[in-house]
């Protein structure tokens, strides 16, 4: 059995997740190995997936995790955060 | 998400803060800051907001840890709290919303990725460049909501499919649906730029 370029597209983001069925992922895999175009679609997906997953994306304000604890102890009511830091708020 | 969870037994930490020990909840909760964080400026989009939602969310957390029940694992529940955040947001800043937040229909249509042969592997030291950073958060940000949620929890924090669903109490399937939907969304609007973003290329690109 053989499937078109459009199906293939339907089936890149199970096969990125390993999640296809075996048959479906020969089928899919028998596909990408003549097909140029679905290679490079998947590729291209696969890198951008991994790309937004990198952590250097989503940089950290500086100073982000020193406030947020701030806050919390302000905010918890903790004895210890209100006798370190008792702002009145 | 990728928390080393082998040498913490979280059940164990929140046992011990509900019980009184709230200092407890400052290590509880350090390593989900990033991801925290990353949720809330996937739907903030400005940094002063996104760490408003993240401390928050971490506020209402702690003020609703007797309500976890362990059902669910703590990174996912608080996942869906800073969501939880980030929607009231939105909502509350939008009088005449601009996209619907809570849509909860599939939106039709087919999602056709982008079509190239001379794909060229974008490699992770592209990151160090803050315009590819800026042009992958842009394309985030691009994604609806129903997308961008699902996308930004498998793609961007690694969750599994099903803690993606748990944590948006909606179904495996649905996740998959989406999740494959994003992905094209993400190819179709990011192959074409990122193209051009090979380091050794950059100069015949922009200069």
């Amino acid at each position: 059995m053989v499937i078109e370029c459009k199906h293939v597209w339907n089936y890149l983001s199970d096969y990125l997740d390993d999640s296809l069925s075996p048959e479906t992922k020969e089928l899919v895999q028998r596909h990408l190995e003549h097909c140029e175009i679905c290679s490079a679609i998947l590729d291209s997906t696969r890198n951008i997936v991994v790309l937004t997953a990198d952590d250097r994306v989503f940089e950290l304000p500086v100073g982000y995790s020193e406030r947020l604890h701030a806050r919390l102890a302000r905010e918890m009511g903790g004895d210890a955060a209100k006798a370190r830091e008792d702002t009145g708020d | 998400m990728n928390v080393d969870r082998s040498d913490r037994d979280e059940a164990q930490m929140i046992a011990s803060i509900l019980a009184g020990d709230k200092e407890q909840y400052h290590d509880l909760i350090r390593p989900y800051e990033r991801s925290v964080y990353k949720m809330a400026l996937s739907f903030m989009k400005n940094d002063a907001d996104a760490e408003d939602v993240a401390q928050e969310a971490f506020l209402k957390a702690f003020r609703k840890l007797a309500d976890f029940r362990g059902h669910a694992k703590f990174s996912t529940w608080l996942i869906s709290i800073t969501l939880n955040e980030a929607r009231r947001r939105l909502r509350r800043a939008s009088a005449v919303p601009m996209e619907s937040i809570d849509q909860t229909a599939e939106e039709g249509g087919h999602v056709s990725p982008a079509l190239l042969r001379d794909w060229r592997e974008v490699p992770s030291e592209a990151l160090e460049r803050k315009e590819i950073r800026e042009i992958l958060i842009e394309a985030i940000s691009h994604l609806s909501p129903i997308y961008r949620e699902v996308f930004v929890m498998r793609d961007v924090e690694e969750f599994s499919i099903d803690e993606t669903a748990a944590a948006l109490t909606i179904t495996p399937g649905t996740v998959k649906v989406r999740l494959h939907r994003a992905r094209m969304m993400m190819q179709n609007e990011l192959a074409p730029k990122l193209k051009n973003a090979n380091p050794r290329r950059r100069w015949f690109q922009w200069s």
